[in-house]
């Protein structure tokens, strides 16, 4: 990360030279600019550089197969201390200062939402790379996703316990002040009900929680093979390091995107072996573009990529791929070209952009197993594309089955 | 039932772990009426310093040795913190003279020194949250009847009960206690009797941030990792423990670190989990409406 940021660093430099040497010259007709308004620091500063690093991978990609509309590409990051109201000042600088053509951020929610009303308003295209809650895009004629919606992946994780898992009852636990936590258990109880399923026990937490025994004693109390917990990875691994003190097994534990972090297989790993959680991707799943990104990640940065990278490589893709699609390069061509995308192939997987500037995409099913990522199995949610069939990993799933649920 | 007696040792674990960082709130409000808002941000630094030191001691080699040794650096590295954040930020305050805003600028202080550590933890050490490495067995420790007594809970106790005893000792019994007594009756006079304020403050800041250390071990060896505003959680818990308890008063951030940590427990219990601090802080209202200098906080007697 030291090496990335001083490289970045130099490289603004140069251009900061490169800027005065050629002084008189117009620099936005040389290169296309782009925003990028990311967490780099703050609290979820590992959220923004991970997302940086993936933006970054893909518009230097696009730059080295000599750019589009033989213009080169280029992003100009801002950091918005993972603060709502400092997002929408970095928005505003971005498209007053910079000038930039289109805008690409944030991770969270609450950051996309701030930024995308600015966006909407001035009238430039936005793609956030992994904001999933439903109302980001909404009414939002400019801002687009080119990742699933808290309501496409509660309905799969249902799926999945229904249908994959074939369980009838299940738990809900989350983090009550969390709106990405409280929407996700909300989608998978409507869903889950719907198709015939039974919550057992629905339980919230305050947020900022760090003692979970209590709660966890009364989950434990209802005997209930699965536990849905849609939270985030620091809070899951301390729950889930508690919860094998009062005795709930590893395996009962589903949850969404949150959990995707190294830091959850470090902390609780041996805590969580077996579970299952909704994911824009895993490092081994078996879409044909996921290989070449994590090839080339690995190459560049020296580890693999988590979900946040490989959505930010996507975002900063589709935004390439659509300038390109565009006859001239202005904000308003832009966004239409982005709106008319189809079958884009891609690292987290191949996706058309809906009437709602959603993506309808497959959501990838991850299993947590001898302390590692692993594809498990993909569904694309029913609410928003045709139902497809899920390609199971027979073995997986049959050596799932015979462990003991319950010891 | 059982759920109810569970949750009621959880409750008095916790709360004895609130009650450690609420006793530097109060000690520090006892000598200088200052609401140390840094304190939290003393915490969190403690439970760093105790990541630290466990690890370099080596915790896999003798996990009790590491823990313990980590446990004491870090608690003098927590007051070597406090002291000096005393000496550069709050004391050079106290001498300029006295005005309308002697007790406002010394607050706002607090309030800056707060972010500054917040930030500088993160410059240092990331925002990356870090695991504690697992050196409390899992298994509990005693059964009493249908309650099963964790270990880390067990110790928790058994640690607050002996700081407890210590403190109030030393409050009573020491010169250094009675020093602390006569400086938050009257500053001055105190000064005029002979006593070092400035020492007896520094000793104090000193002593109030080196519990705070170790609740912040205990607290992350039980239940949390470490990052840079981790502070936040228990540093509001145990202000609000403080004020409960009356502030500026030692059993009183006892009794109010013990009542918050149950009661926070047993709202668990019920449909209305996920807003145990609209709860806290209603109680708080509550018991300052009748009360408003604390459960045992009075205006007249000492406070230390």
């Amino acid at each position: 990360m030291g090496t990335a940021s001083a490289k970045h660093l130099l490289c603004c430099l140069f251009g900061i030279v490169l800027c005065i040497v050629t002084s008189g010259c117009k620099p936005r007709e040389a290169d296309i600019p782009i925003g990028a308004y990311l967490s780099l620091s703050g609290s979820d500063s590992t959220f923004g550089t991970d997302t940086r690093d993936g933006i970054a991978l893909a518009i230097d990609e696009v730059n080295a197969k000599g750019g589009v509309h033989g213009k080169k590409l280029r992003v100009v990051y801002e950091d918005d201390k993972s603060l709502p109201q400092e997002a929408a000042n970095k928005v505003r600088q971005l498209i007053d200062r910079d000038g930039v053509v289109a805008v690409l951020g944030e991770v969270a929610s609450s950051r996309s939402l701030a930024g995308g009303l600015i966006c909407n308003t001035k009238k430039i295209p936005m793609v956030t790379p992994s904001s999933t809650a439903v109302d980001v895009t909404e009414g939002r004629e400019y801002v687009f996703r080119p990742c699933f919606t808290d309501a496409q992946q509660g309905e799969v994780a249902a799926r999945f316990v229904k249908e994959t898992l074939k369980k009838d009852e299940a738990v809900i636990f989350y983090a009550a002040q969390d709106n990405y936590s409280s929407g996700l258990a909300d989608t998978f109880k409507s869903a889950f009900t719907a198709m015939g399923g039974r919550i057992t026990l629905e339980k919230g937490y305050q947020k900022g929680e760090t003692k979970f025994t209590t709660y966890l004693q009364a989950i434990a109390a209802t005997h209930t093979d699965v536990i849905f917990a849609p939270v985030y990875y620091n809070d899951m691994a301390q729950i889930a390091s508690q919860a094998a003190q009062v005795g709930i097994p590893s395996s009962s534990w589903v949850g969404g995107d949150g959990w995707d972090s190294d830091d959850i297989i470090e902390t609780a790993g041996v805590e969580l072996d077996g579970s299952f959680f909704t994911n824009a991707y895993a490092p081994d799943v078996p879409w044909p573009n996921s290989a070449a990104f994590v090839k080339a990640f690995r190459e560049r940065y020296g580890h693999t990529p988590g979900a946040l990278a490989a959505q930010g490589y996507d975002a900063g893709k589709l935004l390439a791929d659509a300038i390109a699609r565009a006859p001239r390069v202005t904000p308003e061509a832009i966004k239409v070209a982005l709106a008319e995308t189809k079958d884009f192939a891609g690292a987290t997987g191949t996706l058309t952009i809906d009437a709602h500037h959603d993506a309808n995409k497959p959501v990838c099913i991850v299993q947590i197993k001898n302390k590692a990522f692993h594809f498990f199995s993909e569904l694309t949610s029913q609410s928003t594309g045709s139902p497809a069939a899920p390609q199971q990993a027979q073995e997986d799933r049959r050596s799932c089955r015979s462990s003991p649920r319950r010891s | 039932m059982q759920k109810l007696a569970a949750a009621l040792v959880t409750g008095l674990a916790q709360g004895a772990m609130i009650a450690l960082v609420a006793l530097g709130y109060t000690m520090v409000y006892g000598v200088l009426k200052l609401i140390n808002f840094a304190h939290s941000e003393i915490f969190m630094m403690g439970a760093y310093a105790g990541l630290f030191a466990i690890t370099a001691l080596g915790p896999e080699m003798h996990p009790v040795l590491a823990t313990a040794g980590g446990t004491l650096l870090a608690m003098a590295a927590a007051s070597l913190l406090g002291v000096t954040i005393e000496r550069v930020a709050y004391r050079p305050l106290r001498k300029r003279g006295r005005g309308p805003l002697t007790r406002m600028t010394p607050l706002v202080t607090a309030l800056g020194v707060s972010v500054l550590l917040q930030n500088v933890a993160q410059l240092c050490f990331t925002a990356r949250f870090r695991p504690y490495p697992r050196v409390i067995p899992t298994t509990s420790a005693l059964r009493l009847g249908v309650v099963s007594l964790s270990w880390s809970s067990a110790i928790i106790f058994a640690l607050t009960v002996v700081v407890m005893t210590l403190l109030e000792l030393l409050v009573k019994k020491t010169w250094f206690g009675k020093a602390m007594r006569a400086l938050s009756v009257n500053e001055e006079a105190a000064r005029l009797m002979g006593v070092r304020t400035s020492q007896v403050i520094a000793r104090t800041f000193a002593l109030g941030s080196s519990l705070a250390a170790l609740g912040a071990v205990l607290y992350c060896l039980d239940q949390s990792q470490v990052y840079p505003t981790m502070g936040v959680v228990i540093g509001t818990r145990a202000f609000v423990a403080a004020v409960l308890g009356g502030i500026g008063n030692i059993p009183g951030a006892m009794l109010g670190g013990l009542l918050l940590g149950v009661l926070g427990e047993l709202v668990k219990l019920t449909d209305y989990s996920g807003g145990v601090d609209v709860l806290v802080f209603l109680v708080l209202i509550g018991v300052l409406l009748v009360r408003p200098a604390g459960l045992l906080g009075s205006t007249r007697t000492e406070k230390v």
